[in-house]
């Protein structure tokens, strides 16, 4: 398949991108990665009339840690992740993470902020991003903002970000060594999307947990944390609790892969799993 | 030199490994149009009009054609297992009157680029007039075309084959059982698409078609009887193919229609199809539905066999006729004897792709009904499956023996097997009690592990004959003709063996033509595992009367000599499938921890390429059993059209595939004591899988359907749906 005509953009600069989407961002998207957007293009689902492509803006081609936080610039591949990027937990659970994205080639473009960007409800980083509750970084022609993920994103292919906006970078907080954490993915193949997935985060004194981020993805229309199972954990309920819990709060999204009653028990077991081996 | 028996690597696979391939798409010629096909959106309807104006005006369109412009055309014919009265459900080159399945070609735009052809081919504005989809084949036959041909019905044809005495078989039967069984649909999906490329030289008065496949003769004569040319005017030619699987190679309407642009635009017309394309408009395959009774005594023996066959074969009746629902009917007695048996086959059209062959056609689903059968029979007595199907084995000294039906046109008479042996090696080989025990103890730690086996035999060299004429040159170099075609098998090399062997000489020396109707009159091509029996003995034969004229002529002088192979009877390779399945009942995931194809092929020429062909078999029998499958929502429209849904295995869903090759049935029919190796690998694999995770759930019978996804062993265990 081929894609529909389009005018093709290759800005040097964040403040020759911004100008250019103050001018046309309606009529625009972003090219960086490529591994979401050129698909749908050729399938002819999206026909942007522009792209910008953003892969020579050195100044979003960043990664560092700083402050507790890990800055991931907009031009980070789901690569970068293979090995830990940063000390502790954070690093372990994005590298745990990042071997379930699809394939290797394909992580070697696409890019953290990319997913994000794109919003499928069954994308890792975006779980990620939710459950460690990061932080997105807006630029515009008129100024930056930043939004907290809680607050980013609104459905399938949803998000709080305008047309006119570019996602410099997002952040997630630096986990410290008190805190544990695990992931686990159902999928029909290696590399395929994930049918349910869950990641958490627990931060321990002793044997109590004192602070518990319960992350569920692909089951709903974005990624959410489950409360209810995080309140569990920090009153030292069982994880068998806490993974019915899940079990119990979805509303699952029905595709030809799963329907709601094999979703919910699939997340039980991706809960289950997940904080096994957050203790493990 | 010894070369048959040995395993030399490919003389084939140099450019294939450098990037130095040519494929269709890499084919070009100079001012090439470039074809686009207009497909219809919906399932069943009737056309109203095709509205052309908008796509015509885009820069760089050259033509648009609609049926009325291809109308002299006549629907693509049936190539194989014609039964009387398919000739209405044949389908034209363009959608007349009707169209009946999403992708069923409606018009076809050539423009100067392949964006500017897509381009145009959305401005192509196609009113229909929807009407109801039928979606399966078990619904109560309807109009094929309802005011165009009125009274064709959409069951195409029953075809029933039977022999003993079946109704004495139930008398005396000591259980019956039942069961019904279905396959779900999917298809061989080569990693190349179709593709091809016609030009037409004016001065010559000679039409080409590159990018043939799997019978190039046959399709040539088909084009020039239905473009009225003469057949020594049009030319197939295959180049590198990337996979077959009985999908590529057919004829197409889209083969048809850039030969008769290339001819009337007076420009080379170059088509390449995408995939989603090839998801919805390639040959599907596999939708079948068994309906069993067997008689059985006391030992599990069966008694009589009677089948009600249902095959879904999709908008039309394609070149093969009804050879899907033929060989699923001949084939489904198997190894076994069964004395009495009726296999009464629907042909079905439905609003959905039309399906054709399918590697291992009708037996890949007929031995999962079958093999589902002896496992059923098995729980019913309490007895063990293995020793059900050892009672059930059609015994050495009773080969060669007469099925008593027919298939494809020929009597079935299997000519030689030792399926008990066969059984013993496996076993053997597998060390199964100790198998057996290591499963049940892990069960008993409260794993959900389970074996399963399954037993098929497969049909192969299928004639009426083949050609070679092989020359040698002055300077000693050989040249085999051949009019068989490659889909990657590895002709070049097996066929070079087999010369090399005769005239003793490095095969290396020897280069093997194929796929050519322009360098030989005669070609069977390739299909039904028959090239290495058919095309490999009439290589022999002519390696061995060249080298008597090698004899009596001066030495150095160049020699030609040309040999033929007949066959009225194809032959019968045979084996078993076993695998070993993990289910995870938490997720409802299955894994394949290990998988063997024990198979005997009479005699293998190359034995490493023998064990290639059984490997991707196995991994395309394990997609069928596991991953992929076509679904279609009520209203026909097709869910599965990407590689995002239609889930094809990859290495890492399968275990290394294990293989035992066996020569302790030689078959008596041909010189070399070959049979074909391409099918074997695929057959039982359904079924295995079926047994293994039956086993592994402690329940017998569970699997009646394939795909087994995770969604439908969630309802196994948990119910819904």
């Amino acid at each position: 398949m081929k894609p529909a005509a389009f005018e093709y953009h290759a800005p040097t600069t964040v403040k020759a991108l911004l100008d250019l989407l103050a001018a046309h961002g309606e009529d625009g998207k972003i090219l960086a990665g490529g591994q979401s957007l050129v698909p749908v293009m050729n399938f002819r689902l999206a026909r942007p009339p522009k792209l910008f492509d953003i892969n020579g803006i050195a100044e979003l081609d960043f990664l560092r840690s700083e402050n507790q936080k890990l800055r991931i610039g907009a031009l980070t591949r789901h690569a970068a992740f293979h090995r830990p990027v940063v000390e502790g937990p954070t690093g372990t659970l994005l590298a745990d993470m990042a071997r379930h994205i699809a394939h290797y080639p394909i992580r070697q473009r696409g890019t953290f902020a990319g997913s994000v960007a794109h919003a499928d409800p069954a994308s890792e980083w975006c779980l990620v991003l939710v459950t460690l509750d990061g932080e997105i970084v807006a630029k515009s022609a008129s100024g930056e903002r930043v939004i907290r993920a809680a607050e980013y994103f609104q459905g399938t292919f949803a998000t709080a970000l305008r047309p006119h906006e570019l996602i410099t970078e997002i952040r997630l907080p630096v986990l410290d060594a008190s805190w544990r954490t695990g992931f686990y993915e159902f999928s029909r193949r290696a590399g395929d999307f994930a049918l349910a997935m869950t990641a958490v985060a627990l931060r321990r004194e002793g044997a109590k947990i004192k602070d518990a981020r319960v992350g569920i993805g692909g089951v709903e229309d974005r990624p959410f944390r489950c409360t209810a199972a995080e309140e569990i954990l920090t009153r030292n309920g069982s994880l068998a609790e806490a993974a019915e819990a899940v079990s119990k709060a979805v509303k699952p999204l029905e595709d030809l892969h799963a329907d709601a009653p094999y979703r919910r028990d699939l997340v039980r077991a991706t809960t289950r799993r997940a904080l096994e081996r957050a203790l493990a | 030199m010894k070369y048959i028996g040995a395993s030399p690597r490919r003389l084939e696979d140099r450019p294939l490994l450098t990037g130095e391939g040519r494929y269709s798409a890499d084919l070009n010629a100079p001012r090439q149009l470039h074809m686009r096909v207009v497909r219809s959106p919906v399932a069943f309807g009737r056309i109203v009009s095709i509205d052309t104006a908008q796509a015509r005006r885009l820069p760089g369109v050259a033509a648009i054609w609609t049926f009325e412009d291809v109308r002299d055309i006549p629907p693509i014919d049936i190539r194989l297992t014609r039964v009387g009265g398919l000739e209405p459900y044949r389908q034209t080159v363009l959608a007349r009157d009707y169209v009946r399945y999403v992708g069923d070609p409606v018009a076809v735009v050539f423009a100067e680029d392949p964006y500017i052809a897509e381009d145009a081919a959305e401005l192509v504005l196609c009113e229909i007039e929807e009407l109801p989809a039928c979606v399966s084949a078990l619904d109560e036959p309807g109009d094929f075309m309802p005011a165009t041909l009125p009274g064709a019905k959409t069951e195409a044809a029953v075809v029933t084959k039977s022999y003993g005495d079946l109704a004495a078989a139930f008398e005396k039967a000591h259980a019956v059982v039942t069961l019904e069984v279905a396959v779900g649909r999917h298809t061989g999906v080569p990693l190349e698409t179709r593709g091809a490329l016609a030009s037409f030289d004016p001065s010559t008065g000679i039409l080409t078609m590159q990018g043939a496949a799997k019978v190039p003769h046959y399709n040539r004569d088909q084009v020039a009887r239905m473009l009225d040319l003469p057949g020594d005017m049009v030319h197939f030619i295959q180049g590198h193919v990337g996979g077959g699987f009985g999908v590529r190679g057919e004829l197409y309407p889209e083969d048809v229609l850039v030969c008769q642009a290339a001819l009337h635009l007076k420009r080379p017309v170059k088509w390449v199809e995408d995939r989603h394309e090839h998801l919805l408009a390639a040959n599907h395959s596999r939708d079948q539905l068994h309906r069993m009774r067997a008689a059985v005594d006391e030992r599990g023996f069966i008694l009589g066999l009677e089948d009600e066959i249902y095959t879904d074969q999709g908008g039309y009746v394609r070149t093969h006729g009804v050879t899907v629902s033929d060989l699923a009917a001949a084939m489904l007695p198997g190894p076994y004897v069964i004395p009495a048996y009726r296999a009464t086959a629907h042909v079905r059209l439905t609003n959905k792709t039309p399906a054709g062959t399918y590697r291992a056609p009708g037996r890949y689903e007929s031995t999962f009904a079958r093999e589902r059968m002896l496992d059923a029979i098995a729980a019913r007595l309490g007895r063990d499956p293995i020793e059900v199907r050892r009672i059930n084995l059609i015994p050495p000294e009773r080969m060669p023996f007469d099925r008593g039906i027919d298939a494809l046109g020929t009597r079935v008479v299997y000519d030689s097997g030792r399926y008990a042996l066969l059984l013993d090696k496996l076993l053997a080989y597998l060390k199964y009690d100790d198998l057996k025990s290591q499963v049940a103890q892990r069960r008993s730690r409260g794993e959900k592990v389970g074996l399963g086996l399954a037993f098929f035999v497969e049909k192969s060299g299928l004639g009426p004959a083949d050609k070679a004429v092989i020359s040698i040159d002055a300077d000693g170099k050989v040249e085999v003709v051949t009019g068989a075609a490659s889909l990657g098998q590895g002709i070049e090399t097996v066929m070079a063996q087999i010369c090399a062997e005769v005239l003793d000489m490095p095969m290396e020396r020897i280069c093997v033509v194929h796929g050519r109707t322009d360098r030989i009159d005669y070609g069977m091509g390739a299909f039904a595992s028959r090239v290495t029996v058919m095309t490999g003995c009439a290589v022999k034969a002519a390696a061995e009367a060249l080298r008597e004229k090698m004899r009596a002529a001066p030495p150095h002088a160049p020699v030609s000599a040309e040999g033929w192979f007949h066959a009225d009877h194809m032959n019968y390779p045979y084996g078993i499938h076993a695998a070993v399945v993990r289910v995870d009942v938490e997720t409802c995931g299955a894994t394949v921890e290990r998988y063997v194809v024990a198979c005997d092929v009479g005699r293998a020429v190359n034995p490493m390429l023998v064990d290639g062909q059984l490997v991707g078999g196995a991994v395309q029998g394990i997609g069928g059993a596991l991953f992929e499958e076509f679904i279609y929502d009520p209203a026909g429209q097709p869910l599965a059209t990407t590689f995002a849904d239609y889930l094809m295995p990859t290495a890492a869903e399968v275990p290394p595939i294990e293989t035992l090759l066996t020569e302790d049935a030689p078959s008596p029919q041909n010189p070399m004591g070959v049979k074909g190796a391409g099918e074997g690998g695929i057959n039982a694999a359904g079924a295995a899988i079926a047994a293994a995770v039956d086993d592994a759930l402690g329940r017998p019978g569970a699997v009646t359907r394939l795909p087994i996804t995770p969604l439908r062993l969630h309802r196994m265990l948990f119910g819904g749906g």
